[in-house]
């Protein structure tokens, strides 16, 4: 590896995340290629609240695209590494923290998702402890779902939902945040769960509707996830992706 | 139990509204957009007199018509695309940003500059979303009409000396809104503070062209302007709509 000193560092520094995914990836010179994850379920299983056609593209057209603009800006990347081009690494910057945040958040969402009416889908069965600290901070289920989904309605262009866990300060407090376009949740805290809200996400089926979409989310968010993320480290949410793959 | 999908879909037009009271004025079609913006600069101006609450009504921001039908665009842009555009995207805004003006006036009579201040994104988004569609329905013409071609005259004199050429301006406009991450729209402006000197400038979400820009032509990147006929096929549309861009408009905001 080409000795860069702290610049190098500081992009592996930002890049963990990707890092902890690489068991989808195959490592050449240094370079890791990445790859699309397979759902762990059919495009069809969300239906009727998230239909299949939305599914398809989302994940074989919406996240592949990041994935092949990642890949793309990495190889650029390290050339302009290796060429000791340091105007060029900065160039590559914006592209590699949207496609990258992309192939983040996509892997995340795809994995907090799952069919309504399954033991996934049950709050108090599949996320005891979860659900406990969510009653404890908001006071009740719907008091947190109504933050929630208004924090959603309140995204003004395209980006993120996510309820997260404190790792650092407050460590183990529960938090609503947003993120803008793809800017991933790389700040230090465990993201418990995420939803999408970027119009290709229910357009197709939603139109302008996007509060029905916000309202019909909920059936589906797999909460044996929100609660295996909830009770590990920011490196289990990342690795518990790698394991799927 | 469950509800179905196309009941939460009619409940969801209306809590999209910004559980905004419709005011039935605010849907009649009128002149002009334009009545609004002077209502929007003295709301930015948060600290001005107090203004009675008549001047506020007489301001209040209304959807335009459009110069064509729905479907005129076609097959470069399909007539559901501009019905929802218009008829609930623009209209969306159009209520949130007089949602925001009302909130304003009330803080404003109150003294309530904090809340007045806090109504600042708000005012922004919407108001910016109100601005920028209604300059873009404008910037837009059937293809059997004013749509598609190239400027001539100043205009066209101008993008080919900025740009190198009318092709090379079109690619560069292309590339701009492809480079968008998120949403948000890509204009061709005049930039006042250097002679009129055509500029390439974008701009996130519906933050409006302001400051030295005079916008003259904007196109929507926003998921809602494309996705129903284009799906992820974004660079489809970009190449598409210049087949209905109504240069006379753009030459007239130049010229202006
Ligand atoms: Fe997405
Ligand atoms: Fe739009």
């Amino acid at each position: 590896m080409v000795n860069l000193g702290s610049i190098w560092q500081n992009l592996l520094a930002s890049q963990a995340p990707l890092q902890s995914m690489t068991g989808n990836a195959t490592t050449m010179a240094g370079l890791a290629t990445y790859s699309l994850p397979q759902l762990p379920y059919a495009y069809n299983a969300l239906e009727p609240y998230i239909s299949a056609q939305i599914m398809e593209l989302h994940h074989s057209k919406h996240h592949q695209t990041y994935v092949t603009n990642l890949n793309n800006a990495l190889k650029v990347h390290v050339a302009a590494i290796a060429s000791s081009d340091i105007p060029a690494q900065i160039a590559q910057q914006p592209a590699i923290k949207f496609n990258g945040g992309g192939h983040i958040n996509h892997s995340l969402f795809w994995k907090n998702l799952a069919p309504a009416e399954t033991p996934e889908t049950n709050y108090s069965k599949a996320a005891p402890s979860l659900a406990a600290e969510i009653e404890k901070t908001w006071g009740s289920f719907d008091e947190f779902k109504k933050a929630f989904s208004a924090a959603l309605l309140g995204i003004q262009g395209s980006g993120w939902g996510w309820l997260v866990k404190e790792s650092t300060a407050e460590k183990g407090r529960l938090r609503i945040i947003t993120t803008k376009d793809q800017d991933p949740v790389v700040g230090g805290e465990v993201p418990v769960f995420g939803v999408d809200m970027w119009e290709h996400a229910y357009y197709l089926q939603y139109l302008n509707g996007k509060a029905a979409y916000v309202e019909n989310i909920w059936k589906v968010i797999n909460w044996k996830t929100a609660e295996e993320r909830f009770q590990g480290s920011r490196e289990d949410a990342f690795a518990d992706l790698k394991a799927l793959l | 139990m469950e509800r179905d999908i196309s009941d939460s879909r009619n409940q969801s037009a209306n809590s999209l509204t910004l559980s905004l009271s419709l005011d039935k004025q605010a849907v009649t079609m009128s002149a002009s957009l334009f009545r609004a913006t002077p209502v929007a600069r003295s709301a930015l101006r948060a600290a001005s007199a107090v203004k009675p609450a008549a001047t506020f009504v007489r301001g209040k921001a209304t959807l335009p018509d459009l110069q064509y039908d729905y479907g005129a665009l076609e097959p470069y842009i399909s007539s559901k695309i501009m019905e929802l555009h218009h008829s609930k995207h623009h209209q969306t805004y159009v209520n949130g940003l007089n949602s925001a003006l009302t909130t304003i006036a009330e803080a404003e009579s109150k003294g309530d500059f904090t809340k007045a201040a806090s109504v600042a994104p708000l005012l922004n988004f919407h108001g910016g979303g109100h601005l920028n569609h209604t300059l873009f329905w404008e910037n837009l013409a059937p293809a059997s009409r004013e749509g598609g071609g190239s400027p001539d005259g100043a205009l066209g004199k101008a993008i080919t000396t900025e740009f190198g050429s009318f092709e090379s301006f079109v690619k560069q406009m292309n590339a701009a809104l492809a480079g968008i991450q998120g949403s948000g729209w890509a204009w061709l402006a005049k930039d006042k503070a250097a002679n009129g000197k055509l500029a390439l400038i974008t701009r996130a979400n519906q933050d409006p062209v302001t400051g030295n820009y005079v916008p003259l032509l904007g196109i929507d990147a926003w998921e809602h302007a494309y996705y129903l006929q284009y799906e992820n096929r974004k660079a489809e549309y970009f190449e598409a709509i210049w087949n209905v861009i109504n240069w006379k408009t753009v030459a007239k905001r130049f010229e202006a």
